[in-house]
């Protein structure tokens, strides 16, 4: 390269800027385009689902029962009821079998290839569609372990499928406590379970907190594995205990669009509302607590 | 270990039970392959695989016939198609974060992304249903039917494009702005260092993502089962109803089958296969992630 002349280099070097500028511009224009329109498209759905659904929102729509043959005085009490007995089933599952999943695997489990297995092993089933979850828990809970097609079934087959996002969740939590603070409990001749329960978990909380809330409002949204446990669309009862017949606000949306009359998509859409609502409350929680924990890092 | 000083007793039943925690996510991945196959194996020895893997047409409700194929091209035309419409959305996208927004918007621009990723699918079924088949496709179409692949496949794609720009956007930024600075110091477009820099070096990342982009669209059930119908048909006709493997999954769930017929046991055979592809999906993404990674340091 050094022996080529430098004039011979200049002459067969076009700049041709104005050109590149050009295509430089359209090419900002393409990426603002496809942008703005998928954003475009997200919006309208949301302000289409209010338009048909905004006037429908009542008190009545959470206090009464679903009814197929009278759309203006149905309501997702049932539903309503059967979500909050999911969430709450499957936060108690989940928080207690992922964190202590995580705890092991960060915290005492030797680097191997066991360790490695598990890991991957992990990393596949975030990715295992919902549907297949719910065919295993249709299988195993349902049937095998009897528990019928009751809210305890929908809420471990739910658990089993947000178990890896929680699992990844609080590792990463874990992994990010600086690990001084674990040397310098055991120096002071802390055990290693001492350790964990009083300096690291503390200090991984917020983290562990931001994943668990944002993987039970995936498990809140989810109707596939639901169906395939057996939630019903058309149920007017609140479940009263675990083995309690359930349906769940996604599940009560699916029926309801399906239905042919418009006074039924009306519904829905305010279901969705009510649903999203939901999920939009405990995603600014998950924010805050991200926010109040950066905020507490720096100080 | 065992024999550390201050030790309580009931420390190693501790260890024990978050050793049981870990194992359930074998237990998992167990328990969906021993479903999988069983109830599978014995769907196998009423219809042979041969019938099921090369035979075009499915009717497993009425005439008994078992071939998938319409099946899995129902649930290839809907993921292809959200593929068309959401990795060129989420590309620009993830670009136009990543090379040309300053830092501030970007910090608005990914929350709203996660936001938007989580919206559950059974929305994007009644947006599908009620306003994108009647108000847009039958408007440019008017022969399309009421349940129809594309409305499917566009309502799947717009549901991965947050998924894909994000996961894109994460690995355009792993990029080390040195290689940026390299190229604009020697006058280089942003066109030029977005296509030739940035984009070469992150291509295992925007690979990776359209992979799981794609898994995602394979496993979508509510969607596609609310908007393409329940008519298998061996068609790459985007306007008619079809129906995809999961579709028919909830289809017999819903009640369409009774207990114990073979038809039933489809649905296993069905999930089999679907998680086959799946896992195959996920495992090549992980391995295009590992091997054509570049490391910075």
């Amino acid at each position: 390269m050094s022996s080529l002349p430098l004039s011979t280099a200049q002459s067969q070097f076009q700049p041709r800027l104005a050109q590149r500028r050009f295509w430089g511009a359209v090419f900002m224009v393409i990426c603002w385009l496809l942008s703005l329109v998928s954003l475009a498209v997200l919006v309208s759905l949301l302000v289409h689902v209010w338009n048909e659904g905004g006037s429908w929102l009542s008190l009545k729509l959470l206090t009464n029962y679903a009814s197929v043959l009278n759309p203006r005085e149905a309501g997702l009490k049932s539903a309503l009821w059967g979500t909050i007995w999911l969430a709450v089933l499957t936060a108690i599952f989940s928080i207690t079998i992922g964190i202590g999943a995580a705890v092991y695997l960060e915290e005492f489990a030797a680097r191997n290839r066991f360790t490695r297995f598990i890991h991957l092993n992990i990393a596949n089933l975030a990715g295992v569609p919902s549907i297949v979850y719910g065919i295993l828990g249709l299988a195993l809970f349902v049937r095998w372990c009897r528990y019928d097609e009751s809210v305890l079934s929908g809420a471990l087959t739910l658990t089993l499928l947000i178990l890896p996002v929680i699992i990844i969740a609080a590792r990463e939590a874990l992994a990010a406590v600086p690990s001084s603070l674990r040397q310098a409990a055991l120096a002071l001749g802390a055990t290693r379970w001492q350790t964990v329960w009083h300096h690291v978990l503390p200090a991984a909380l917020p983290g562990i907190m931001t994943g668990i809330i944002l993987a039970i409002s995936r498990a809140i949204g989810e109707t596939a594995p639901l169906i395939m446990v057996g939630a019903v669309g058309y149920i007017r009862s609140v479940p009263e205990s675990l083995r309690s017949p359930f349906t769940a606000l996604p599940i009560q949306i699916f029926d309801w669009t399906g239905r042919p009359q418009s006074e039924f998509h009306h519904l829905a859409a305010a279901g969705i509302l009510v649903l999203l609502g939901v999920l939009l409350t405990m995603n600014a929680l998950a924010a805050g607590i991200r926010a109040w924990q950066q905020r507490s890092k720096v100080q | 270990m065992g024999s550390a000083l201050g030790q309580k007793p009931w420390e190693p039943l501790i260890r024990l039970f978050l050793l049981a925690c870990a194992v359930v996510s074998i237990a998992t991945t167990a328990g969906i392959i021993l479903v999988l196959v069983t109830e599978a194996a014995t769907f196998f020895r009423e219809v042979s695989p041969l019938e099921f893997f090369f035979t075009t047409s499915w009717d497993p409700l009425l005439r008994n016939e078992f071939g998938v194929l319409p099946l899995i091209c129902g649930t290839l035309l809907v993921a292809g198609g959200a593929l068309l419409i959401a990795v060129p959305m989420g590309l620009g996208t993830a670009i136009l974060m990543s090379e040309y927004l300053p830092n501030w918007m970007r910090q608005i621009a990914k929350p709203i992304l996660e936001i938007l990723a989580g919206i559950p699918t059974v929305v994007y079924g009644y947006f599908a249903l009620v306003f994108i088949t009647p108000q847009i496709i039958q408007r440019l179409f008017p022969s399309a039917a009421p349940f129809n692949g594309a409305s499917a496949a566009i309502v799947v794609g717009i549901m991965i494009i947050p998924t894909i720009a994000s996961l894109c956007d994460d690995s355009f930024r792993a990029v080390p702005n040195r290689l940026r600075e390299a190229g604009y110091a020697l006058a280089a477009t942003r066109l030029e260092v977005s296509t030739r820099i940035v984009l070469p070096a992150s291509t295992s990342g925007v690979i990776a993502a359209c992979l799981l982009g794609l898994g995602r669209a394979i496993g979508e059930t509510m969607a596609v089962s609310m908007a393409a119908g329940i008519t298998p048909k061996l068609t790459l006709n985007p306007l008619v109803p079809i129906q995809t493997m999961t579709s028919f999954i909830v289809q017999v769930r819903g009640g369409d089958a009774a207990q114990g017929t073979t038809a039933y046991r489809a649905l296993f055979a069905v999930g089999l296969t679907l998680f086959a592809i799946t896992l195959i999906t996920n495992l090549v993404s992980h391995r295009v992630l590992r091997r054509f990674r570049e490391v910075y340091e």
